[in-house]
Parts: C-alpha cells; structure tokens; sequence
C-alpha cells in the first residue's frame, strides 16, 4: 500500500506542485486555467461590493473598516476554512455551529466554576471539536452513511451537551481570556487588529500549506474529483476521509475559541445556524459543492464578502439584520447557479472536442 | 423479487411474517416506550372525559404530534426520490407568519375581534405562500440540477430572513379566537389537528398506492435514469413532491401558530427538519431513496413525539432530548448501512442453512 502511494505521488515533484496549474506547453495563446474563473468572479465581486460601499456612504473606505471584516468575522474564516477541506473531498459538515457552541460552553463552566486554567480549557477544547470529528469521520467512512445525516446527528448531539452543562449563558471573567479579548495589534495608519485575526490568519496559512503542498491535501482533491477513482489509484481514501472532519471538528473548536474570546461568554444559542454561513462562504468563494475543485484562499474571500454584506447593511442603517440571511441565500443560489452553467459548459467541451478529434485521427 | 420465494419459506411462522413487516419495528418501538411509560405511571394509558373532550397522555402526544407527522409525510415523498428537504422548519415560520399578518395582530378590548382578512383567505394565503416555496425547492432540484442539500439549504438560510421580513422581525400574536380551532379544537371529542392528519394521509396513502404515482416516485429513488427511460417524466414528478412537501409544512406551520397562537420568525419551527428527518428515518424510509412507507413515518413522528413526553414524565431535563434524539440518529444510519444490513442478511442466512 505505501509503495504504492510512493509510486503515484512521487512523479510530479514532490512539494512543488504550484497551486496555479502550468500552462500546457504547445499552445499558441496564454490560457488562465478555467479553474481559476470562480475564484476570478468572486475577487471582482469583492471589490465591487467594497467600492460600492465606499461610494455610497462617508467613512466606508478605510482600512479599518477592511480590518474589521477580519476582526469580526475570523471565528467564521477559521470554520469557514475547515469546511472547505470537507467540501473538497465532496462531503458535508453540518455540525460546526454547534461544536462552536460547545466549544463556548464548555471553555466558560470550566473557567468559571471549576477554575481550570486557561491552557488547559483550550488544549481540552481543541481536543474535544478533534475527537467528535473524528467520530464522525470514521462513522462515515466505516459504515458508508452520507455525511449530511452523520454530521446532522452530531449537530443534535454537540447542541444538546451544550444544554446538559447549561441552559443559560455563563458570562467569562477570567483575566486571561478578558486580556485576550481586549488585546490590539497596532497597524499603520493608526489601525489595529484583534487576536482572533492572527489566529485567523495562521489557519489560512497552514490551510494553504496543507491543501495545495502536501500528500494530504492532494488527495483531498482526489477523493473529490473521483473517489472511486482516488481508490483505484491507491491513495489513503479512508485515512484521509476520517482526517478531513478530523481537521473540520478541530477548526470549528478553535473557531469556537475565537468566539469566546469575541463573546466573552458560554451560551447553547452561540453560533445559530453558523454551518450554513461556513458552507455558503465556500460556495461564494468558489468551491464547488460536488467537491474537488476549489481554492482554501477563495473561502477567505467568502467570508469577506459576507462581511461586506453586513457592513453595507449596517452603514445603511434603517435595513434590518434579516436581509443579510436573504442576502446570503440569494448569493449562495447565483454562485450554485454559476458553478452548474460553468460545470455544464466544461462537460459540453468535453463531449464537443472528442468526437472531433476522433474524427480527424480518422 | 425476493418475497415469493420468502413467502414460501417463512409462510408457517406467522411471527416471522410479522417481523418482516416494515412497520412492524417502528411499531414495537413506540409500544415499548408507551409500556415504559405504563411502567413508570399507572394512569399513562387512562384516557377521561372532561367537558366532551377526551383527555389524557395518549391524546397529548397524537395532539402534539400532529404538525410533525404531517411534515413527516411530506418529506417521506421527497426522501423516496432520493432526495432531502431541510427548509421545512422555515417553511413553517413563513406560513406562521403569512397567517399571522394576514389575520393582523391588533388587540381589541372590546367586542369580536375582527381579522384583516376571513378565514379562508388566511388559510389559502398562508398554505400558498408555502407551496411556491415549496415549488422554488422543486425547480432548484429537478429543473437546474441542483443537489437537494444544497436548494433546500438555501431555502433554511434566507426563509428564516424572509419569516422576519413578513413579521418586520416582532413576535405576531394572534387575538383571533376561531383561528384557534385549527390547533385547539376538538370535533366528537377528538382534537381537530388529528383530523387534518388522517385527511392527509388519505389523500397521499390514496395518491401514492392507488394510483401508478407511488410506483413512480419509488423508481425515481431507486435510478433516476432507468425511471425516465421507461418513460417516467422524472423531472415534473420531481418538482410536484417538492411542492407538497412545502404544502405540509404550510398544513403545519397553521397548526404550531394557531396552537401557540402567535408566529415568531426567528423559533417558529426551529430544528424541526432534523426531528422530520428523524421520524422518517425511524418509519423505515430509507434515506437512499426508493421504497417508502406513509404510515410509518407517522409512526416516526409518534416515537419522537413519545420520546419527548418520556424525558419530560421520567424527569430527566428536558436537555436531554437533544442529546438522545442524536444518539438514536446515529445508532438507526448505522442500522440502515448497507454495510450492516448486508451483515446481518450473511447471518441470517447462515441460520436458515444450518438446521
């Protein structure tokens, strides 16, 4: 088996592979590579979301402003980011709302009422959102169930732990968490960022590293693609499957740390619905849902984009916070429109150049 | 294929035949929670007459899950495609809401209340309204292609903003007494809702077994392919289920406001997809499509519904309820795998060669 694996990941250079896909020797034209067209679309709407705020409303423009997409949305970027990885691989997660919640849970009654110290609250909660994941993993890998209805059962689960340890919200007064929250790197321009940003920030960096550099993250693209066909070829399918809502569970507890850092509190009702935020940003950064095709940098841009959305609809001021939930719908529904125009115009191509070739060879 | 040469063989245990039944299982295991019940409370089982309306545990829990069942049934057709509907608890908040606008939320101190519209606008609108939502999943799903995860996921996200748009984000209470009938009113002593429940299990049971309807869909589930190459129009048949799921989930969406007598957008219905997943999952419906059974998602919702009046009476916090509903989720998928089944059909077969 691991001769094997040897054999198939050792021809294309080991640790090089450019995230960017070369372009093809002996065409005549520069061609971008079609995969990066999704990630193209969501970068412009970005932009045009942004400037468009900066022209409608006085003080829209600012790097703090900018910063603040980050500072307050970083919990749903590290979540966000591990979602991706199960997208990838063509599954589902749908219980990272409510690890999250847990997670909030479980750091503020450990603090608060048994005065367990803050290392250990957050090595035990980053141990736990793996381990629940790595349940997960291995009830779908080993008996073949949908993820969607695996992950649905530990969502009931992690959410109704939350309720066993407290139907209130347990405010957190330990000072290391109430530094931490309070905490502010200075940027130029008389700006700043929160530690949730820097944590966020090295999530993405190892995400990248991971998906676009490593044995792992390949087969992740895989399992995606074709999972019969990453079997055939020999690559770690269970291993790395069980791997990938491991990484999920494990990033939707560290999310769950930002947040009680952000929150500053323990509360069941934490992170409502935050799974179907996490899925929508990989969407709208350009992550096709059937899995294998997709850019961990896009989900960033996701998530900014759903950042931007509540921004405009705060700057606006007399629009309620529930047009960003039909917002984000609607913008989940044009970039699943986009992905099957694009899916079906990439198969066209197939079934158009074959025959035609054939035709010529003959 | 299989049953003739089953029948033959198993025809002399009767027990055996029973156990085969596919509402057999769903059926003990309602009856073993309601005799734990017994078990823990005498008067679990008594039912008493108080001002010719029956009373008692039993009747609470068919009232109670009457908008679940409902919800159930519909979610049955479209699980036997192969497909899945998670937007039913927003469809419900949207009918609440609809309803509650549409009848209008003003207190009158004095004298009738009068609702904006009659009552038979109301109920139209409301069930409309959940309809086209209902259709909107439909052509997602059969007419773009979408998988239904991802259409009805869209619809849970932004139907919830749309419940709130409807209700400008406040708590509709409703003063409008007649209304109260849908989910409060008892007819020859038995609670209205469960009238509406066998009034839809009619018309489905009669649609799906009487007519060539059911057949179809199940071969939509089991090859979607082979279903529209035998001339099955997949595609419309697809989109109709679709739309009578949404059209439950309006049914029930008018029984939770009217039983609680206000809509709020924000809880109306919440969590309740999991729990519809649940009781049809729990009725023997097999999450991968094909064969379905009517009556044992209704039984499915009974057993939740059971479960939760269980927790309550044994007095353990109700909290509970979530962690045991997930844990019975976990153990039925893993039951349900291919994986164990084809396991235990070796074992079983092993047994009938040994004697």
């Amino acid at each position: 088996m691991s001769n094997l694996n040897a054999a198939v990941s050792a021809p294309p250079a080991p640790a090089e592979a450019p995230p960017i896909a070369p372009v093809l020797p002996g065409r005549p034209r520069v061609r971008v590579d079609a995969r990066l067209l999704p990630l193209a679309v969501t970068l412009a709407l970005f932009v045009l979301m942004f400037g468009a705020g900066s022209l409608l409303f006085d003080g829209f423009f600012s790097l703090q402003v900018f910063l603040n997409l980050f500072v307050d949305n970083a919990f749903l970027a590290i979540t966000a980011i591990g979602m991706t990885f199960v997208i990838l691989s063509g599954g589902i997660d749908l219980s990272v709302g409510s690890v999250i919640a847990l997670t909030t849970m479980l750091s503020a009654t450990l603090l608060e009422r048994h005065g367990v110290s803050p290392a250990a609250v957050i090595a035990l909660a980053l141990l736990l959102g793996a381990s629940l994941g790595f349940v997960q993993g291995l009830v779908i890998q080993t008996f073949q169930i949908q993820p969607f209805i695996v992950t649905l059962a530990g969502m009931f689960l992690a959410r109704g732990l939350c309720y066993l340890i407290s139907i209130d919200s347990i405010a957190i007064t330990n000072p290391f968490y109430t530094k931490v929250s309070a905490l502010r790197f200075p940027l130029p321009f008389d700006t700043s960022v929160s530690m949730n940003v820097v944590i966020a920030l090295v999530v993405l960096a190892v995400a990248v590293y991971l998906a676009h550099y490593t044995r792992f993250g390949r087969t992740v693209y895989a399992i995606g693609g074709s999972e019969q066909s990453a079997l055939l070829m020999g690559l770690p399918v269970a291993r790395t499957k069980v791997l990938i809502y491991t990484l999920s569970g494990f990033c939707s507890a560290l999310a769950g740390i930002a947040f009680t850092f952000y929150m500053l509190s323990g509360y069941g009702l934490h992170a409502m619905g935050m799974e179907m935020d996490a899925i929508a940003a990989a969407v709208v950064g350009g992550t096709l849902l059937t899995g294998g095709s997709g850019y961990v940098i896009g989900t960033l841009f996701g998530v900014l984009i759903f950042g931007t959305i509540q921004t405009l609809i705060m700057f606006q001021g007399s629009l309620s916070s529930w047009w960003t939930k039909i917002v984000i719908g609607l913008l989940t529904l044009v970039f699943c429109l986009f992905q099957k125009v694009f899916e079906r115009s990439s198969a066209r191509k197939v079934y158009s150049t074959r025959p035609a070739s054939a035709a010529r060879a003959a | 294929m299989k049953a003739p040469v089953l029948g033959i063989e198993t025809a002399a245990t009767p027990l055996r035949r029973l156990m085969r039944n596919r509402i057999f299982w769903p059926l003990a295991t309602l009856g073993l929670l309601l005799l734990f019940n017994l078990a823990t409370n005498p008067h679990f089982f008594a039912v008493t007459v108080r001002d010719g309306h029956l009373y008692g545990s039993l009747v609470d829990i068919l009232n109670r899950a009457s908008p679940l069942m409902i919800i159930a049934m519909g979610l049955t057709l479209v699980i036997a495609t192969h497909g899945i509907d998670i937007s039913v608890g927003a469809v419900v908040a949207i009918s609440a809401a609809v309803a509650a606008t549409l009848i209008g939320g003003e207190l009158v101190l004095s004298g009738a209340h009068v609702p904006r519209f009659p009552m038979p606008v109301v109920m139209l609108g409301a069930l409309a309204v959940a309809t086209l939502f209902g259709m909107w999943n439909g052509v997602l799903v059969s007419l773009v292609g979408m998988q239904p995860i991802v259409a009805t996921l869209i619809l849970l996200v932004a139907g919830r903003g749309v419940a709130q748009l409807i209700t400008s984000g406040q708590i509709i209470t409703i003063y409008y007494s007649p209304y109260f009938f849908i989910g409060n009113g008892f007819v020859l002593g038995i609670p209205f809702s469960l009238f509406i429940v066998a009034a839809v299990l009619a018309v489905l049971a009669f649609l799906a077994r009487r007519t060539a309807l059911g057949l179809f869909i199940e071969a939509i589930g089991l090859n979607p392919v082979a279903a529209r190459f035998t001339g099955i129009r997949a595609r419309s048949i697809t989109f109709w289920v679709y739309a009578v799921c949404g059209l439950c989930a309006g049914i029930a969406g008018l029984i939770v406001s009217s039983n609680v007598k206000s809509a709020d957008g924000n809880n109306a219905g919440l969590l309740l997809e999991l729990d519809a997943i649940l009781a049809v999952v729990l009725g023997g419906t097999s999450l991968s499509g094909g064969r379905f059974t009517l009556v044992g998602s209704v039984v499915g919702a009974l057993i939740i519904q059971a479960l939760t009046t269980t927790i309550y009476s044994v007095g353990v916090p109700p909290e509970v309820t979530l962690v045991v509903k997930a844990l019975v989720v976990f153990v039925v998928s893993i039951l349900q795998s291919d994986r164990v089944r084809n396991r235990i059909a070796a074992l079983g077969q092993i047994g009938e060669a040994a004697p």
